[in-house]
């Protein structure tokens, strides 16, 4: 996989993570593309597309768009599941998930996206392995008091 | 306020945000920001030092607004702080702020480097894999250096927990994507394809990507992954859907290892041993099978993953292509799909189907379905699916259903998207002259392309018509007849008009016996159409009327006056104003049999391939254009448009050389500058006609000759003893070049003739041509003194890899230059490939018994080697858009170092060698420039837009090209010139 996009409906990007380096302008470019081709896209088409030399594979998930790009040789449906799996991990961890919960624990959705996909390949496809790693890493941290 | 806040919750942060999100505008988001950037750079500066906490909340704060699409300059150091932290949240807090906003400022990354290094050395799990994760993340060639060597070692270790090796693995596959060359195969290598027995799912899970990678490098190295991948895959295959536990997902056994276990496969033959080949067989059945049976749950995460194993099971039976069989099923299976409710399955099926129908095996299976994918191409809503059953059935096409399969595609046309015309028209063409049996039926389909989507028919496609229609007498009375036809319709396309006006202009005589097309009214179609058509068509069509005159001798009078009227021979374009003059001197003082000689039929091109095929893989994606097909691709330009040439180097000398782009014309009608304009011979190449011999040498009708093979050598050869001078010796070790070279070699990018050097004893002045990737040089050397120079020698080096990408031959010289006198020496230039350093030329000799060294860059840059493409503003931005990788783009911001005239810019840029396009851009301050570089080895397209600031005296110069070296090169080259 060479990048993941998250973006809502209005297309404001809500997480992205690039497994290819990239300068950028380049990221910015190739998010406002992709944003714009995704959303003109109607319900029922498949979720698939060339772009590029790459397949962009997307799927809807309430008002968020996950969107994949992946190479050539690269398993379509596998990809859509990877999205699946990725939402069920926040789902289980923020408990029924919502885009807000994205947006403020964008930290969260990042350390949680590292534990299933690494280097742009799945890492650890348990669930329960995931979201082991990182209650875990909830629990090493301390409760302290905020100081605005 | 935050919906939730787990774990650590970092109040001041949801205050942000929400602060952030409340902002009605994006004045107020930015005044909101800049307040926080303000806040937290004055604690940051603060003499008090921040609480890991404070320090960490920032950071994230930092972070969020950078996601937000805002620059961040500062806090770098205050997250690498945090890194050496001992508190897991503080720590993660910074790995993740470096990771997204990596800095290559090389003090940080040794900093970062070295809390990498304690993380991974503190035997620490949690510790290890968040380091891991960063290494992965970034994969800068830095950390590559310094850790290239250590993750192998954690990888392959006894005691490293499962996580770690599964962060290690990955980690590792990065590194060795970003820099191969630092990663070193070893002893830990054979220990990682063990990692597919590895008890824990997770682990093979991982390590397998990093085998399937290093596989795809070091096939032989890692063969022994190919039992145990099949055994592997096996034992998940006929598990029970419970045996896996949690990596059983949705009933379905581990898909993803399932996945990546038989994409592994794909990296090696079939397996030679019978016993593994026999289980991997009976895995493969055992997954068709199972796409049979009813599904163990109605989800489609089920049915997505079930499917997704199989389709990775049919991409390795069809690279296998050995089995049948399995083939036949696949096909089956596939078959099946096309007609399914998910709108995915039905794409991915008429994907693989594709390369199914390549196989020998399957193809007829995949024939079978021919009406449901004509059916798909017809009914499906989304244009990206319509686009796979188009190119099914490109594919399935052959000799059987080859009349069925055009006429579906061409009745699509008529309503396909316009996204996909133009490639259904190449897919059309190629087809009908693939499986045509009698030509009359490619005759017919190529002109229904026409009438129906001319405009994206290219110029490739009506080449080709009239190549095969010269080629075969048995269709040249037929396609007379329908072109004739075809004219007839009140709005024709300019398409029509042209392979109208050259098959008539050829073969008119074979119809003109009918009285409804005699040649009078032959030409009086062909000429209602002229005042409508473009420049080029119109040269065209007057090059149709000097062979209606030999034809014809009835219609001379007639086109004698049409030629004769002002707006013909007075026309404005050089072009048409040249034709129209020359021919009517030609037709009015040549005898019949000079006549019919000059202006005899065609004869046939040499057999060769469709250059629209080439075309139509060029098409599959800029980007993906494999070399094989780029050299099929640079073949069939050279070939088709490239030999246009005969005779001597005269031929040279005339600029009027015929195009070898892809883009330029058969007939060599939108040639680069017209001969008037190149030489004082324009009236001597009309002498030439008339001489004898000349008739065939090269003048003004060389338009009008086919190609033949002999350009490669022309400008090879010298013109006078030319096999005789042997190349001088290349040395290996350059002498350095004298410090103004670059400079020197810098007012030569957008000339060719010029002094190039001078002192007090010697002058070298050059003259210079190029066409297609060849060049020839002139350079005079003048002796300005009064006393000989003696052992004049003068040797011409390629250094370093220029070796590989130029071939430069020079004549040696006269060794003796007398006093106030010349010597000419001739320097044969071929561009192997694209390149960016220049040959150097040194020069020996005794001047008074003193010796006289110097070495100069000779002025050969890669833009010589331009052809220019004329392109409407619609096709320049088209290509432009095409051309969007980050590395296919240069750009430089520069200082003005000359007046920033107009006109000069304009003189500069044509000198450059590329076309330049008007009333492209739409401000009518900028130059937007396009042509191709003709190497040898491929042809490298390239845009140039060049945006000029006359307030602040800058440029801005923006080159995008096919190739990365190119667009750099060009970009230095051009910022020393404006």
């Amino acid at each position: 996989m060479q990048f993941m996009l998250l973006f809502s409906r209005q297309g404001k990007l809500r997480l992205q993570k690039w497994y290819v380096p990239l300068c950028d302008k380049e990221k910015k470019k190739i998010t406002r593309e992709l944003v714009q081709t995704v959303l003109a896209r109607k319900p029922k088409m498949c979720s698939f597309l060339e772009w590029r030399d790459l397949k962009i594979v997307y799927k809807r998930y309430a008002s968020l768009y996950f969107c994949c790009a992946i190479e050539d040789q690269d398993n379509e449906l596998i990809t859509l599941e990877i999205i699946h799996r990725y939402v069920e991990l926040l789902d289980k961890y923020f408990g029924s998930v919502c885009e807000l919960d994205i947006i403020f624990n964008f930290e969260k959705a990042y350390f949680i996206l590292d534990e299933f996909l690494l280097g742009g390949e799945a890492q650890e496809t348990s669930k329960k392995n995931v979201l082991k790693a990182i209650e875990q890493a909830d629990l090493l941290q301390e409760p302290r008091h905020e100081v605005l | 306020m935050p919906a939730v806040s787990k774990g650590d919750g970092m109040r001041g942060l949801a205050v942000f945000i929400s602060d952030i999100r409340n902002c009605k505008s994006k004045e107020a988001e930015i005044k909101r920001i800049n307040k926080e950037l303000a806040n937290i750079r004055s604690k940051f500066k603060g003499d008090k030092a921040l609480d890991g906490y404070s320090k960490k909340k920032y950071v994230c704060k930092l972070l969020f607004i950078f996601l937000l699409g805002h620059d961040i300059d500062f806090g770098h150091m205050e997250a690498v702080n945090l890194l050496s932290s001992n508190k897991y949240t503080e720590k993660q807090i910074g790995y993740l702020f470096i990771s997204v906003l990596v800095n290559s400022n090389s003090e940080l990354i040794r900093l970062i480097n070295n809390a990498i290094k304690n993380d991974l050395s503190s035997r620490n799990p949690t510790f290890m894999c968040l380091a891991l994760h960063c290494i992965a993340n970034v994969g800068s060639r830095e950390m590559a250096e310094a850790f290239a060597g250590e993750i192998p070692r954690i990888l392959v270790a006894g005691d490293t927990m499962d996580s770690v090796k599964q962060s290690a693995a990955l980690c590792l596959l990065r590194l060795y994507k970003t820099s191969p060359d630092l990663v070193l195969m070893g002893e830990w290598t054979s220990r990682v394809v063990h990692l597919l027995n590895d008890q824990h799912m997770g682990v093979v899970t991982a390590a397998i990507s990093l085998i399937t990678c290093l596989s795809q490098k070091n096939p032989d190295e890692f063969k022994t992954c190919v039992s145990l991948a099949v055994s592997r895959l096996s034992r998940i295959v006929s598990s029970a859907s419970t045996d896996l536990q949690d990596y059983t997902y949705y009933f379905v056994p581990a898909p993803w290892l399932s996945c990546k276990l038989l994409r592994l496969l794909q990296c090696y033959p079939p397996p030679e041993d019978g016993a593994v080949k026999g289980r991997l067989v009976e895995c493969l059945e055992t997954i068709l099978n199972k796409a049979q049976e009813p599904p163990k749950s109605k989800k489609v995460q089920h049915s997505n993953a079930k499917n997704a194993i199989l389709f990775e099971a049919i991409s390795l039976i069809i690279h296998y292509d050995s089995e049948p069989n399995l083939l036949v099923r696949a096909c089956n299976q596939l078959g099946q799909f096309l007609q399914h409710r998910e709108t995915n399955l039905r794409y991915l099926a008429l994907e693989s189907m594709c390369t199914l129908a390549s196989s020998e095996f399957s193809h007829e299976a995949v024939k079978t379905h021919i009406e449901t994918v004509i059916n798909a191409l017809k009914t499906e809503r989304d244009v990206s699916v319509r686009q796979r059953a188009a190119d099914l059935l490109y594919a399935m096409c052959d000799r059987s259903n080859s009349k069925q399969i055009v006429a579906e595609m061409l009745s699509y046309l008529e309503t396909a998207d316009y996204s996909i015309r133009e490639e259904m028209v190449l897919k059309v063409a190629v087809l009908a002259e693939k499986y045509a049996v009698d030509y009359s039926w490619y005759v017919d389909t190529i002109l229904n392309l026409i009438r129906i989507a001319g405009d994206y028919v290219s110029e490739e496609v009506w080449y080709r018509v009239i190549q095969i229609v010269i080629n075969r007498d048995d269709v040249q009375g037929y396609a007379a007849k329908t072109v004739f036809e075809a004219l007839q319709a009140p709005a024709c396309h300019e398409n029509m008009v042209k392979v109208g006006g050259y098959i008539l202009g050829e073969f008119g005589n074979l119809i003109a016996g009918d009285p409804r097309s005699s040649p009078l009214v032959q030409f009086n179609l062909l000429h209602s159409k002229f005042h409508l058509c473009s420049v080029p068509t119109r040269a065209l069509l007057l090059s149709a009327y000097i062979k209606f005159i030999n034809l014809f001798p009835e219609t001379k009078s007639t086109i004698q006056e049409v030629l004769r009227s002002d707006s013909q021979i007075r026309n404005s374009d050089v072009e048409l104003q040249q034709r129209a003059v020359e021919y009517l001197k030609l037709s009015s003082i040549a005898s019949t049999d000079v006549l019919a000689t000059v202006l005899e039929e065609m004869p046939p091109f040499p057999e060769r391939e469709s250059s629209i095929l080439a075309k139509l893989k060029k098409k599959k994606g800029p980007g993906a254009v494999s070399v094989n097909e780029l050299e099929e691709g640079k073949r069939e330009g050279g070939e088709l448009n490239g030999g246009g040439e005969r005779g001597d180097s005269s031929a040279i000398a005339g600029s009027n050389a015929s195009t070898p782009s892809p883009s330029a014309d058969l007939l060599g009608l939108r040639t680069g500058p017209p001969v008037t304009a190149a030489a004082p011979s324009a009236g001597s190449l009309l002498v030439d006609v008339f001489s004898e011999a000349g008739v065939n040498d090269d003048g003004f009708l060389r338009d009008l000759e086919p190609p033949t093979e002999s350009s490669d050598s022309l400008l090879a050869e010298g013109p006078g003893d030319s096999d005789s001078a042997p190349p001088s010796v290349v040395s290996e070790d350059p002498a350095t070049p004298l410090p103004e070279s670059n400079e020197l070699l810098n007012k030569f990018v957008c000339k060719n003739n010029g002094v190039l050097f001078e002192n007090q004893l010697l002058q070298i002045g050059i003259k210079s041509e190029y066409r297609q990737n060849l060049g020839r040089m002139y350079l005079f050397y003048g002796n300005k003194t009064s006393v000989q120079f003696i052992t004049f020698t003068t040797t011409v080096t390629c250094p370093g890899e220029l070796q590989s990408q130029l071939n430069v031959q020079s004549k040696t010289v006269e060794p003796l230059i007398e006093g106030g006198a010349q010597v000419q020496q001739v320097i044969n230039i071929e561009c192997l490939t694209d390149f960016s350093e220049a040959p150097l030329l040194n020069i020996k000799f005794r001047y008074g018994g003193a010796l006289q060294n110097l070495t100069l860059k000779l002025p050969v840059t890669i833009n010589k080697f331009f052809q220019p493409t004329e392109m409407a503003s619609h096709d320049f931005f088209q290509r432009w858009k095409q051309l969007s990788l980050p590395q296919q783009e240069a750009q430089k911001i520069f200082k003005a170092n000359h007046a920033m005239d107009t006109e000069v810019l304009k003189a500069k840029l044509l000198g450059l060698g590329m076309a330049l396009l008007e009333n492209v851009d739409p401000n009518p301050e900028n130059f937007v420039c396009a042509g191709v570089i003709q190497t040898k080895a491929q042809q490298v397209g390239s845009l140039l837009r060049l945006e000029p600031n006359a307030q602040a005296q800058m440029y801005r110069l923006t080159v995008r090209s096919s190739k990365d070296t190119v667009s750099k090169r060009l970009c230095e080259l051009l910022a020393e010139q404006f």
